[in-house]
C-alpha cells in the first residue's frame, strides 16, 4: 500500500501513513484554508487500509493546535477508524496544554475507540 | 499630515499593539498570525494564554476571509485588530454584513454568551456531532470555539452603514493571569 507523506507547514500538519512501517500520525499545526479538501487524501488513505488493515493499528496524533474547521474532520478521520479492527487511538498534548489534552478527551468520547493519553 | 500622529494617537490608546486593514487572505493570516506570535514570544507570554490567544485569533481572521470569498467588497473594508493590556489581550475584527444576516449572528452570539463553561463543552460537542463543513468550509464552531477558549463573553456591535448593510464589531477577551 503507498505511503502517504506529507510535509507539515505553518497551517497543515505533517502526516505519515506509512503501512509496512506501522506509521500512523498527524502532527503539528491544523489551521488549512480548505480543511475539507486537506483532508480528503487522508479519508480516502484511511478508507483503502480498512479493507486489509494491519493486525492491530496505533494511529497517533501530536497535533500542536488546530482550528474548528480541522476539529471536524479529525472527527471525520476518527469516525472512519472506529470501523478498522485493532485500532487504538494515542494522543499527545503538551505537558502544560490543557486545551488540547481536553479536545483528546471530547474526541474519545464521541466516538468508539481506545484513546491512550501521552504528554510530550 | 496630523492625522499621521493622530492615528498612532489612537492606537496607543486603544493599546492597540496590531491593526490592520486590507485584503484578506490564507497568506495575510498567517503573516499576522506570525507577526502577533512573535510579539508574545519577544514579551515572554506565558504559553498557555498564547495559545488561546492564536485560537480566538485564527477563527477571527477565518471568519473574516471566509465572508470575504463571497464579497469581494469585503475583503477589503474589514478591520483586524490586537490590543494588549497588562491584563488582557483583546482580539477585535469588523466587517460589514449584510442587515438580514444581523438576527442570524446575534442569535449564535446569545446561544453562545448564555452558556458557562460546562454549557459551551457540550454545545460544541453536539454541534461537531451533527455539523457538515459548509460551502464556505466553516464548521459552525467558530464563536463557541472563541467563547471557550476566551473565557469571556463575547462583545459585539452593529453600525448601521444606511446601504442595506451594517459594520459587524467583533470583540473576544482573553485574561492574562
Amino acid at each position: 500500500m503507498e505511503i502517504l507523506n506529507l510535509e507539515g507547514a505553518e497551517d497543515t500538519p505533517k502526516i505519515m501513513l506509512d503501512k509496512a512501517n506501522g506509521i500512523f500520525e498527524l502532527s503539528g499545526r491544523s489551521l488549512p484554508e480548505d480543511s475539507a479538501e486537506f483532508y480528503q487524501p487522508i479519508l480516502d488513505w484511511i478508507e483503502a487500509y480498512e479493507s486489509d488493515p494491519n493486525p492491530s493499528t496505533e494511529f497517533t496524533f501530536k497535533l500542536e493546535y488546530f482550528n474548528t474547521a480541522s476539529s471536524k474532520l479529525i472527527l471525520d478521520v476518527l469516525s472512519a477508524l472506529e470501523d478498522i479492527d485493532g485500532m487504538s487511538i494515542v494522543w499527545y498534548f503538551h505537558e502544560d496544554d490543557e486545551d488540547m489534552e481536553e479536545a483528546g478527551e471530547e474526541f474519545s468520547e464521541l466516538v468508539e475507540l481506545p484513546f491512550e493519553f501521552k504528554t510530550y | 499630515m496630523k492625522y499621521i500622529y493622530d492615528l498612532h494617537q489612537s492606537l496607543s490608546g486603544h493599546h492597540l499593539i496590531l491593526a490592520y486593514e486590507g485584503e484578506f487572505t490564507q497568506e495575510i493570516t498567517k503573516s499576522i498570525l506570525a507577526m502577533v506570535e512573535r510579539n508574545m514570544d519577544s514579551t515572554g507570554e506565558d504559553s498557555s494564554i498564547k495559545r488561546k490567544v492564536f485560537n480566538v485569533m485564527v477563527e477571527s481572521l477565518q471568519n473574516i476571509v471566509k465572508h470575504a470569498d463571497n464579497n469581494q467588497e469585503a475583503s477589503h473594508s474589514a478591520v483586524f485588530m490586537v490590543g494588549k493590556q497588562k491584563e488582557k489581550y483583546t482580539i477585535i475584527s469588523g466587517n460589514p454584513m449584510n442587515n438580514e444576516t444581523i438576527p442570524i449572528v446575534q442569535d449564535k452570539i446569545d446561544a453562545v454568551n448564555k452558556l458557562d463553561k460546562d454549557g459551551l463543552k457540550a454545545y460544541y460537542k453536539e454541534i461537531i456531532k451533527n455539523t457538515k463543513i459548509s460551502e464556505k468550509g466553516g464548521a459552525g464552531l467558530g464563536f463557541v470555539d472563541m467563547a471557550r477558549k476566551s473565557g469571556q463573553k463575547l462583545e459585539v456591535d452593529f453600525q448601521d452603514l444606511g446601504t442595506g448593510q451594517s459594520f459587524f464589531a467583533l470583540k473576544a477577551s482573553i485574561e492574562r493571569l
